[in-house]
């Protein structure tokens, strides 16, 4: 948002509209991109309010207003520049605000920090005290160089910070469309999917099918009646949100990594499918999508070329399942979503009997990076597989946000390195990765490097990029029976297998976690998960056993622990622990008034004691109590 | 004419066939719930479930839905095939134990056993009923709803479709419950429907035609 459009962005969209003209060649574009370049001045300082859905619930709007009445009051307009982007990353420092160019980050920003931040951005130095610091407490100035950003290639996520996502001028000018422009030049959709083949991108939805092959099938298809590309939008890992901040931030590279693969393909329509939980994302994409209409970059006769091309955005209506191809497909030709078996694969019969490609948020993403660098450079990035991956970095750990790192960094470097380490005392145990149906990875085997392959071989899955770090203080059986019951109301239910086998695993982890459960529970249990894997009609089904086998692989023990001797190791199966207060006590009564059943009764400055026929196992005391006297067994 | 091996039998089957259909017209038994002749295939029971391919690429599939394609080699009951069957059928048992259909399975199977906590449903949502009313009687009087395990099968809103003829066809198709519904002695009905009996339904004289498994009966709406 640049200070001189002010006030506000609606109003601000409709004027950008008006003055933007259909442009009907490549040479016209060319002198477009030239004209805004020329405008653009990049010794202007920019202030850069992350506000993606992350930034907007931690306040990152209030600190646009700060910044827009901090130029208004004091003339600063053509001196200062403001932008509010979609999320760079570091949503746990969030409000932050990041002073380009010179790089300098500012974390948990505070509307009246903002005074400060531009007097010092106007006298040429950083406010210090907003800095943020390292472990020994040294001010760190620039965001490349904290430890978060720094283990990280942001060759997605960096363009969030440079682009306004509601600007369409903002993305050509930072580059935009260039790859499409070169790809119409050439005209040749052969060669496009062979550089994205000679890329090696794989599907970043999580199965990891190579993206130029797909395309070459869609290719090969001749069909008169039209052949459909469609983003997966519908991006439903519970802590998982790395779709969501590329829609938000970024929606044009979807929309020129689309019309490259229409280019490449021959499809005359698209559609984008967002789930309808992502408001943010939708008024983004809506706006991408009216903005490029109006250029022509979407319609008839593309820049000349002769292609035609237009997409339409579909809400989901928030159903798991609608993420797996086929019942998406089913989704977006109004009815209910449920999967059906493949053959026939999409490429041959998708959305109403029609040839389709269906490739995830992130795939279409990296289509213009590609371009941009050179299939050879790309392929380059990254070990084993190519090009990076982001992931969505959450649980108990000490910087959770986005991370964009390479293909083939190991799990210890995302996790010690970019995420800083266990957030509390307890030492980490494991990583759980895919979403529900991916799997753990345990601490004796963080050296993994990062790749479908590997992961797979692991028990896990490289899913579209939910990373959990969960530490010593929880629970596998209460990891895997939280997954299940996610599935369980997420199955679809047509198919008999994965209705019912979600259902009896849960029952089965619900009773091992309640401490009834007998010897042949967890035989039954990998019995099932194995012949549900097996058996289930859709992505979903197939890959719903493995919380539990991966759990059950890596941390049997534990398992044995809640069967043989009723015992949860964790401390967290509620049926199988008690409270107890130890000589550390100092009679504090901090426990006392926290504990909801009044279950604790002790004098002051003496031992307190826990009445174990009241307590409900909450917690509440251990959370209270200053001196670690609370323990669980 | 395609090749298919089954079973290690070689032979020629008409294209757009499923493996289904070709092995059953080659003679080998594969059981079925959710699957009818007249139906278009659903692929939800996974009883008829069949191993393809070779080796680490060898895989399960619905051979109702899967197509016969060129040189497939299918084995109908092979170790990893059986297997996977039984623990259908247990889970079958698990819900519905009272379905004469099921335990036929069950004893053909040597499932003699159930080690889930058991329950007693009505519908195990083959779908049957939803396409009998849709694709043969052009009516789509019910229907799925919900989702997971909330989904079950009704009439819009509960209440009785516009379109809905009182054909029967939904309670003639329905394998779990196949069993006759007892008309007047409620507690040995088999599906419970008949449960909420009233004397619309006990006077009507053509009832004894009448199998019915749902709620609200059917049966009982006819005036």
């Amino acid at each position: 948002m640049r200070a001189g459009d002010l006030p506000p962005e609606q109003f601000r969209t409709i004027s950008l509209d008006h003055k933007m003209e259909k442009i009907l060649t490549v040479k016209e574009f060319k002198s477009l991109r030239e004209r805004i370049e020329h405008e653009r001045r990049s010794d202007v300082p920019a202030i850069v309010i992350p506000s993606g859905t992350c930034g907007r619930a931690s306040g990152a709007l209030d600190l646009v207003r700060a910044a827009e009445h901090e130029i208004l009051t004091r003339r600063l307009q053509g001196a200062v520049c403001l932008k509010a982007t979609g999320c760079h990353g570091f949503c746990q420092m969030e409000p932050s605000v990041l002073v380009n160019p010179a790089g300098t980050f500012y974390p948990k920003v505070r509307p009246e920090n903002m005074r400060a931040i531009i007097d010092a951005l106007l006298a040429g130095r950083t406010a210090a005290e907003l800095l943020s610091t390292d472990e020994k407490g040294n001010r760190i100035e620039r965001q490349k160089d904290i430890p978060f950003f720094r283990g990280q290639k942001r060759l997605l996520l960096s363009r969030n910070e440079a682009v306004d996502p509601l600007d369409v001028e903002d993305y050509i000018g930072n580059g935009g469309y260039t790859s499409l422009i070169s790809v119409i030049s050439r005209g040749d959709p052969r060669a496009v999917i062979e550089a994205v083949k000679a890329s090696g991108l794989k599907g970043r939805g999580g199965a990891g099918f190579p993206t130029g092959t797909k395309w070459e099938f869609l290719a090969a298809r001749r069909e008169e009646n039209g052949k459909f590309i469609v983003c997966n939008g519908d991006e439903g890992d519970p802590g998982a949100y790395m779709d969501r901040s590329i829609l938000e931030g970024n929606p044009h590279s979807i929309i020129e990594g689309m019309l490259i693969g229409a280019f490449a393909t021959g499809a005359g329509q698209g559609v984008i499918y967002v789930r309808t939980e992502y408001p943010l994302a939708i008024k983004h994409l809506d706006n991408a999508l009216r903005q490029a209409r109006r250029m022509g970059l979407l319609g008839k006769d593309i820049l000349g070329s002769g292609m035609d091309f237009e997409i339409s955005l579909v809400k989901g209506a928030g159903a798991f399942v609608c993420g797996e191809e086929t019942a998406l497909m089913r989704s977006i030709e109004g009815r209910m979503g449920e999967p059906r078996q493949r053959p026939p694969f999409p490429v041959r019969s998708g959305i109403n009997g029609r040839p389709t490609l269906i490739n995830n948020v992130e795939t279409w993403a990296n289509i213009p990076v590609i371009f941009e660098m050179g299939p050879e450079k790309y392929a380059v990035v990254g070990a084993d597989d190519a090009g990076t991956k982001i992931f969505s970095l959450v649980g108990k750990i000490r910087n959770t946000g986005l991370v964009e790192v390479p293909m083939g960094v190991t799990v210890r470097n995302i996790v010690d390195e970019i995420g800083g380490g266990p957030s509390g005392t307890a030492a980490l145990k494991a990583v759980q990765t895919g979403g529900p149906s991916g799997g753990c990875i345990p601490a004796r085997m963080f050296d993994l490097p990062i790749g479908y392959a590997s992961l797979s071989r692991a028990g896990s899955i490289m899913g579209s990029g939910g990373m959990i770090v969960m530490d010593e203080k929880t629970c596998m059986i209460d990891v895997a029976r939280y997954f299940m019951k996610f599935l369980k109301s997420e199955s679809c239910g047509k198919c008999f297998s994965c209705r019912k086998g979600t259902q009896r695993m849960y029952e089965l982890l619900d009773d091992i976690s309640a401490g009834k459960a007998g010897p042949g529970h967890l035989d039954l249990l990998e019995e099932l998960a194995l012949v549900l894997k097996d058996v289930a009609m859709c992505g979903l089904g197939q890959t719903a056993s493995n919380p539990v086998l991966s759990t059950l692989k890596h941390f049997r023990e534990e398992y044995m622990e809640h069967i043989e001797k009723k015992r949860c190791p964790a401390g967290v199966c509620k049926a199988l622990i008690s409270f107890t207060i130890n000589e550390r006590c100092t009679g504090c009564g901090a426990c006392l008034k926290a504990c909801p059943e009044e279950a604790i009764t002790g004098e002051k400055k003496s031992r307190h004691e826990i009445n174990r026929e009241r307590c409900s196992r909450c917690g509440a005391c251990r959370e209270a109590c200053k001196f670690e006297a609370i323990d669980v067994r | 004419m395609i090749k298919i091996t089954i079973n290690g039998l070689e032979a020629g089957v008409e294209e757009g066939m499923t493996i289904l259909e070709a092995a059953r017209f080659l003679g080998f038994p594969i059981p079925t719930l959710c699957h009818h002749d007249g139906l278009s295939p659903y692929g939800a029971c996974r009883l008829c479930i069949v191993e393809i391919g070779e080796g680490p690429r060898a895989r399960l599939v619905s051979s109702c839905t899967y197509p016969a394609e060129e040189g497939l080699r299918v084995r109908t009951s092979s170790k990893r095939v059986v297997r996977a069957r039984r623990m259908m059928i247990e889970l079958l048992l698990g819900s519905c134990p009272q379905s004469k259909v099921i335990q036929d399975l069950a004893s053909a199977y040597g499932v003699t056993r159930q080690r889930f906590r058991q329950e007693y449903e009505n519908c195990i949502l083959c779908g049957l009923c939803v396409r009998i009313c849709k694709e043969q009687m052009m009516a789509g009087a019910v229907g799925f709803r919900g989702r997971g395990e909330e989904r079950s099968v009704g009439a819009p809103f509960d209440v009785q479709s516009d379109v809905c003829r009182l054909c029967g066809a939904c309670m003639y198709i329905c394998p779990a419950c196949r069993l006759r519904c007892t008309f007047n002695e409620p507690e040995k009905a088999v599906c419970n429907a008949c449960a909420n009996l009233s004397p619309p339904c006990i006077s009507k004289e053509k009832f004894d035609d009448m199998m019915c498994y749902m709620e609200p009966c059917v049966a009982c709406e006819i005036k």
